[in-house]
């Protein structure tokens, strides 16, 4: 499997095959439904929103707290789909990558490939496996929203497959 | 009469509730290692190593299977010679907050389903009752995860519909579902009843242990066939494509009114956790 760093460029988005099985490392960030519509709503009414975007990978997940000691609790994929009204605005604001599992939307497909994003999917219901590859994590938004907040993430060898290209 | 203190009814919810959410159904596991020996396509090797791995990692280390540790269902079925001394609701509602803040599970339950704050304790639960002969208690619990949930679909047939008919709508409810309520799936089905009456026997269909055969030749067909379609679909574990789609199919049926053939079908992923003790 190939190692593929983080955060993504686009000249490395371009060698990925289809369906290829990669291994990320590097620093991505995490947002589900409610940190997507909070951004949302920020973009569309002119808001500055609390995290630039530009170059960043997505993980879709909201993991469970961590055990003392520990750096994060079990964080494995949750449905893509769901954030599939909110893609096409945060790629057209520079997001490359995004991680989740099952499929995407016809309009998000043609914005990943007009943008020359990626999508991967990763093991859902893995989660206590996926919490290995988790080296730091971090709030750095959204901190109300508790198991989905933003979070900062530094991955190694976290696994995924490049679904949408 | 018997007399079971309350407190002791906590200590179970939460027992169970936390072996529920970081140990993995002994049939499923064994579910899984067999598609895992059944499977010729290496992503799908790959998917079913990395969910058995995850489920060994969970037990060892007290951690959530999956991250989505579920909206709390509790099944209780009392028995009407027993006084139970307390209030039993509220302490089935401690059981489960307990459980979710000592096993460092993710709180998913939000306050009103258009406010959507969330409780910051999992609660509150859904509970349901059945007074029963005997006593004794039994409590069973589901840490129902929304991937696949979301998935689930009912519909009112006609009467007049056949068999094949309901099948090809399970068939296709799964087709659609593809990757997202994270296969190898469970699938429980409820026919008859009332609206209602389906969707329940479809969530209580996913207690069957895999591999225990329905007692009724004529059901256990028909879980057979649907097995055998939904294996066709290629959709494999987590999506890779792959043999192993479903696990299996457990149908539960009740009478119906002379109008109607409603049918329920409750997805439920490879981290199925439900779980049941009896006091």
């Amino acid at each position: 499997m190939r190692k593929i760093y983080l955060p993504l460029t686009k000249d490395v988005i371009k060698t990925f095959k289809p369906r290829e099985q990669v291994l990320l490392s590097g620093t991505l960030l995490t947002a589900r439904d409610a940190a997507h519509k909070r951004l949302l709503d920020a973009l569309k009414s002119g808001k500055k929103i609390p995290i630039s975007l530009k170059g960043e990978t997505i993980y879709y997940t909201g993991p469970t707290p961590a055990r003392i000691g520990e750096v994060i609790g079990s964080c494995g994929p949750t449905t893509s789909s769901r954030m599939d009204p909110f893609t096409p605005l945060l790629l057209k604001y520079g997001l490359v990558g995004m991680i989740g599992k099952g499929e995407r939307s016809k309009e998000v497909i043609s914005a990943i490939k007009k943008y020359g994003a990626v999508y991967f999917v990763t093991i859902g219901g893995a989660g206590a496996y996926l919490s290995e590859k988790v080296k730091t994590a971090e709030v750095i938004a959204y901190k109300d929203l508790g198991p989905e907040a933003i979070y900062r993430l530094r991955v190694e060898d976290f696994p995924a497959i490049a679904e949408v290209l | 009469m018997r007399t079971v203190d309350s407190k002791l009814i906590a200590g179970v919810v939460k027992e169970l509730f936390i072996k529920a959410n970081t140990c993995l159904r002994p049939d499923i596991l064994s579910a899984l290692k067999s598609a895992r020996k059944n499977e010729t396509i290496s992503k799908a090797i790959y998917a079913l190593d990395v969910i058995i791995k995850n489920a060994l990692i969970a037990k060892n280390k007290m951690l959530a299977i999956c991250q989505d540790t579920g909206m709390a269902v509790v099944y209780l079925k009392i028995g009407q010679s027993l006084t139970i001394k307390g209030d039993l609701k509220k302490a089935v509602s401690k059981g489960v907050a307990l459980a979710y803040k000592e096993g460092y599970f993710r709180n998913s339950t939000v306050n009103d389903p258009l406010i959507r704050k969330n409780t910051n304790t999992n609660l509150p639960p859904i509970i349901y009752t059945d007074i029963v002969l005997g006593n004794k208690i039994n409590i069973k619990v589901v840490a129902k995860g929304f991937g696949c949930e979301n998935m689930s679909e009912t519909r009112m047939f006609r009467p007049t519909d056949s068999v094949s008919n309901i099948e090809e709508f399970i068939v296709s409810t799964v087709k659609d579902a593809g990757s997202k309520p994270c296969p190898p799936i469970y699938i429980g089905i409820g026919i008859g009843g009332t609206l209602d009456k389906a969707v329940a026997l479809s969530k209580e269909a996913i207690f069957r242990p895999l591999g225990r055969r329905n007692k009724d030749k004529r059901i256990s067909t028909i879980e057979d066939r649907i097995l055998g379609k939904v294996n066709k679909l290629g959709i494999g574990p987590v999506g890779v494509g792959g043999k192993t789609t479903a696990m299996g199919v457990s149908i539960l049926t009740y009478p119906t009114h002379i109008a109607g053939l409603p049918v329920a079908v409750n997805i439920s992923c490879h981290a199925t956790r439900t779980v049941e003790a009896t006091i």
